[in-house]
């Protein structure tokens, strides 16, 4: 039965429990074997024996959804009442907070476990874990991607149906790619941001890891609506339903051809897979335009300066006083501080604190801070402006495929991982990573973003390709299983 | 020996009375337990986010249109970042670049900004009254207080005395009061005062180096600090010294004023948008609406009083800034048919002096109506004075008429025609025939003990100047 | 290039303890960071609006109401010195023995 049971994807297992065909505990108990033996060390923590504990109970005037029970596998760093959330921090090792986050409360699904991350979400490699790296499912040597690498790689080794994961600069998109599964980093403020341990707050998204299209707008369309704990968060303006397209007759498609080019290590391979979904794409019926995003090629540097800006401020409530690490607190105040950071955080948060930091300092705020928000008023214009000639943006979702443990060790090299995704993040608009294909036995992802709001529309689109293509993600269930 | 000039700019904060802190749904609270009013937000748990409370907003509106200032209609929140164990997220929520009031004046004073925002956590240190801790080198936190709203209010460097400051805090408490928004009461740290102080010699067209006061937690301290710093500062001039740009601390008990330990490095407080919060929109409804529910302000009403009611201007002034005080005058005058609104305010202070300067009026037994009453029985001389003391007395205890009062108690007036007072006076003189000897001899003063023996022989009830014209006329003068 | 001096100065901004070794690669590091990012500051940005939120939203209000507080207990769980119901920290004025 477990084999079978592995075969189903979320909403096929949540059909087949309304259905009275499969038995939720049955189903659970099945995920929590798996999660619980993990060859990919992708879990910080899983659920115990037994029957799912009421972690998510719903917080008041909060209904639970009405979705089946198909256990879901969260990013470590959403915070679970009396359940380890520890953002993959030593800073943090052990926390478990008093209260949930409102979108894991809201799903109201049993937690399957807490999935393994890059360090507060920094990092595109998933190896900047306090808990060490999560393997790839495809092949234990190479990286997940990252941040929501634990939960990008549970997914695709079938250790868990689906998982929530956060993207600030592509943090599920790119491991969604490096894994072979479908990843939706939503508008900002679509979804509620309460309780998520925050790294970049004009930038940080929770969003679905699943392992189609189908599950990916079935879990997003439970996860949307405004919270009155988020001022960030509004309503979401359609319902999102089952994706039924299968063509993309009348879809107007925009390559951004400079944005393509502006970046050096287009892994070739990388390149051909991308054309060919286009031309796949054509095939479907959408028209294909090249579009200009000229200020596109510079998110990058702007990124690099807002999001560790936010993060500087986001990460200094970690002061060894109300909870988690305390060094030197036997000593003076600033001895505490600056050990208990010091040596709580990992080297990765520490250069962005660091940097942003710098960014943000008095004499450089008008240089740093300053100039790049104005880039991205610039990155907005450019998309708003494509927008008005296109319906969805395509590129790939990652220069490379998944790459060797260890293989990448120069930061700045790390940081073009997030070449294509980051434009995205900083103009706020939703995007979608979908496999579109292996090379070399890797999975590689093919991204679509639209304007604002248009995950209805996003989702069509991602599912008629996904049809045409048919990527078949078994190999990486069967590699997972130890 | 130059003359020197003192400048004084202020910075208030003012805590919010609203039911709710700043960001967050917890109760604002006073005296209790340590961290019984704390949540995710107001602890900067991780995850928690900040929502702004609407009430706090409409009060800093409130402040902002009482202090004259224009109301901004967008306005944002920014993160001022600095490591303190008081400071829960390590940023406080603040305004920067665009405060929600600007440019305003009250009395004197202009009013450079008002802006929202959050309080600190409250440290306890070892010996600090509590005795809850012993070890000098610990402390502990308690958030209760953490995230309770504030405005911050700046003023012009328009202050120019250490009793102008004290003057025109009290105008600025009277006003927020008046608003009903704060309790502003300074020994609850609900109204706080810093001071900017610099001098510099007369006839000079730049400011001296400021230093900054701070931990003035009374009116009195206020003018006493700064009179402190301006002499410090004076005598370092006079000395050839120059003046270091410093915090200092006016130690209340001492009088000293002490540099505080400087900080590990210069501020530098990394202000950046709050990217938590959206841009906060006032709309001109909203302001509108505020302002029409605005009550009179009390220096407003100091003149509204004196021009209506011909008062003195300390006394309208005195009635303007107690406005329960106010409120009870204004309904007495009104209650009363034909008393003289100088003499019922003249009455007031032997209300207070009964009832006590903390009680609002309206909260005793005395009615606005009887009080009026009263005033208007001695006014007429139906009762005496003193006699009228003795009614004011029994409506604080029990209430009532002034008139049943007066009846009850036999208080009437003896008047000067029915001859009942001719026979005390003679009595008078005959049981103090040497102080009946002075007056006639010319010494007026000596007539003290008989009329304090007519007095206590008719319990208070007769007028004290018809008293004394019957002594004389009795003597013969 | 960002000096050592500026890498101590920032990393007592943020209450960060390196060590030498630490401090050393942080210059190296954040020198190539900011190289790359250096070359936004020659764009033309002349009258470009900063971005600092990506909606134009307006800030929803919370209505003044009470919602529970956490029980003490559960806050005080999470801390690292607890005294007499509060959070137990080092004195700030007072310095190591
Ligand atoms: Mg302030
Ligand atoms: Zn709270």
């Amino acid at each position: 039965m477990s084999d079978t049971i592995l075969e189903l994807s979320a909403a096929a297992a949540a059909a087949a429990i309304a259905a009275g065909d499969l038995d939720p505990a049955e189903l659970f108990a099945c995920y929590r074997e798996r999660a619980a033996a993990d060859p990919l060390n992708a879990f910080l923590w899983v659920a115990p024996p037994g029957p799912p504990a009421g972690l998510t109970e719903p917080t008041a005037g909060e209904a639970a959804t009405p979705l089946a029970p198909v256990p879901l596998a969260v990013k470590d760093l959403f915070c679970t009442q009396g359940v380890p959330s520890q953002s993959a921090s030593k800073i943090l090792e052990g926390y478990r907070p008093p209260y949930s986050a409102t979108v894991v409360a809201r799903l109201g699904l049993p937690l399957l476990g807490k999935t393994n991350q890059d360090e507060f979400a920094m990092g595109s490699s998933n190896e900047n874990s306090a808990f060490g790296p999560v393997a790839n499912p495809w092949d234990r040597g190479r990286v997940p991607g990252g941040s929501s690498g634990g939960s990008a790689a549970a997914v695709a080794g079938g250790l868990a149906p689906w998982a929530l994961g956060t993207d600030t600069g592509g943090s599920i998109r790119q491991p969604a790619a490096f894994c072979g599964i479908v990843g939706l980093k939503p508008t900002y403020g679509a979804v509620s941001r309460y309780g998520m341990i925050a790294f970049a707050s004009s930038l940080d998204q929770a969003g679905p890891l699943t392992r189609d299209v189908t599950d990916a707008a079935l879990l997003f369309s439970q996860m949307v609506g405004a919270d009155p704990r988020d001022a960030t968060c509004v309503a979401f303006p359609d319902r999102i339903g089952r994706p039924t397209a299968t063509d993309l007759a009348g879809v107007r498609l925009g390559i951004p051809s400079d944005l393509l080019e502006a970046v050096d290590g287009l892994d070739p391979a990388v390149k051909a897979n991308f054309d060919a979904t286009v031309a796949l794409a054509g095939s479907l019926g959408a028209e294909i335009v090249e579009v200009s995003l000229p200020h596109a090629e510079h998110a990058l540097s702007a990124y690099y300066i807002i999001a560790p800006a936010e993060a500087s401020a986001n990460l200094a409530r970690f002061d060894g006083v109300r909870y988690g690490l305390r060094l030197g607190g036997e000593q003076d105040l600033l001895s505490m501080y600056t050990r208990t950071r010091g040596e709580g955080f990992g080297p990765e948060v520490k250069r962005r604190i660091m940097l942003g930091t710098y960014a943000l300092a008095s004499g450089y705020y008008d240089a740093y801070y300053g100039t790049a928000q104005k880039v991205r008023t610039r990155i907005s214009e450019d998309f708003t402006a494509a927008f008005g000639q296109v319906d969805l943006i395509v590129t790939p979702t990652a220069p490379t495929v998944a790459f060797g443990l260890g293989a990448v060790a120069d930061p700045l090299a790390m940081y073009l991982n997030d070449f294509y995704t980051v434009p995205m993040s900083l103009a706020g608009i939703p995007a979608i990573s979908i496999p579109s294909g292996l090379c070399d036995g890797l999975p590689v992802g093919f991204q679509l973003a639209g304007p604002a709001f248009s995950e209805a529309r996003l989702l069509e689109a991602a599912h008629a390709l996904e049809q045409a293509i048919g990527f078949d993600g078994a190999p990486a269930r069967a590699g997972g299983t130890a | 020996m130059p003359d020197y000039v003192p400048t004084i700019g202020l910075e208030i904060h003012v805590q919010l009375a609203t039911a709710t802190k700043m960001f967050c749904g917890c109760a604002l609270s006073f005296g209790d337990p340590a961290n019984v009013h704390c949540c995710p937000t107001c602890l900067g748990l991780p995850g928690a986010l900040p929502v702004t409370n609407a009430q706090a907003i409409e009060y800093a509106i409130a402040i902002g249109l009482a202090l004259g200032c224009e109301i901004a209609p967008v306005s944002q929140f920014h993160r001022k970042n600095y490591f303190y164990p008081d400071n829960p997220k390590a940023y406080q929520i603040s305004q920067y670049d665009v405060p929600i009031a600007a440019h305003g004046r009250l009395g004197d004073v202009r009013i450079h900004r008002a802006h929202v925002e959050e309080d600190a956590a409250k440290l306890i240190h070892a010996g600090a009254g509590s005795g809850r801790i012993h070890d000098a080198r610990r402390s502990i936190v308690d958030f209760n207080r953490a995230g309770t709203p504030l405005v911050e209010i700046v003023t012009e460097p328009d202050v120019h005395s250490p009793e102008q400051a004290r003057e025109w805090l009290t105008l600025l408490r009277e006003t927020i009061r008046a608003l009903g928004v704060s309790d502003v009461d300074m020994s609850q740290g609900s109204l706080r005062c810093d001071a900017n102080v610099s001098v510099a010699p007369t006839g000079a067209t730049a400011l001296g180096t400021k230093t900054e006061l701070k931990n003035m937690n009374s009116f009195a301290f206020l003018e006493r600090g700064v009179r402190a710093e301006i002499a410090r500062q004076i005598a370092r001039l006079e000395a050839g010294e120059t003046i270091t740009q410093e915090t200092l601390h006016y130690d209340v008990a001492t009088g000293e004023l002490r540099s505080l330990r400087s900080k590990e490095e210069a501020h530098d407080y990394r202000y950046f948008p709050e990217p938590d919060l959206p841009l906060l929109r006032v709309s001109a409804d909203q302001v509108a609406a505020v302002r029409a529910a605005l009550p009179e302000l009390p220096a407003d009403k100091a003149l509204r009083l004196s021009a209506t009611y011909g008062l003195a201007p300390e006394r309208a002034h005195e009635l303007a800034f107690n406005g329960p005080l106010g409120t009870f005058f204004e309904a007495a005058v009104a209650a009363a048919d034909g008393v003289d609104p100088v003499a019922i305010a003249n009455w007031l202070p032997a209300l207070i002096e009964r009832v006590g300067s903390d009680i609002d009026p309206a909260a005793t037994p005395v009615t606005p109506a009887a009080f009026a009453a009263l005033v208007g029985l001695v006014g007429t001389k139906t009762i005496s004075r003193d006699a009228g003391r003795t009614v004011l007395d029994r409506l604080v205890s029990d209430g009532g008429e002034p008139a049943a009062i007066v009846a009850a108690e036999g208080l009437g007036a003896i008047a000067a025609a029915d001859g009942e007072l001719d026979a005390v006076v003679a009595a008078a003189i005959a049981a103090d025939p040497d102080a009946a000897a002075k007056v006639a001899a010319g010494n007026a003063k000596a007539m003290g003990p008989l009329v304090g023996y007519v007095m206590r022989e008719t319990r208070g009830r007769a007028d004290g100047a018809e008293v004394g014209r019957l002594i004389r006329a009795q003597l013969g003068l | 290039m960002l000096s050592r001096h500026e890498v101590d100065h920032v990393a007592a901004l943020a209450r960060l303890a390196l060590t030498d070794a630490e401090a050393e690669r942080m210059a190296v590091e954040l020198s190539s960071i900011l190289e790359h990012i250096d070359r936004i500051r020659a764009l033309d940005l002349d009258g470009v609006a900063p971005t600092a939120h990506v909606s134009d939203a307006t800030a929803p209000l919370r209505p003044d109401v009470p919602v529970p507080s956490l029980p003490r207990e559960a806050l005080l769980a999470a801390a690292p010195e607890v005294a007499d119901g509060g959070f137990g920290v080092p004195s700030p004025g007072a310095s190591a023995q």
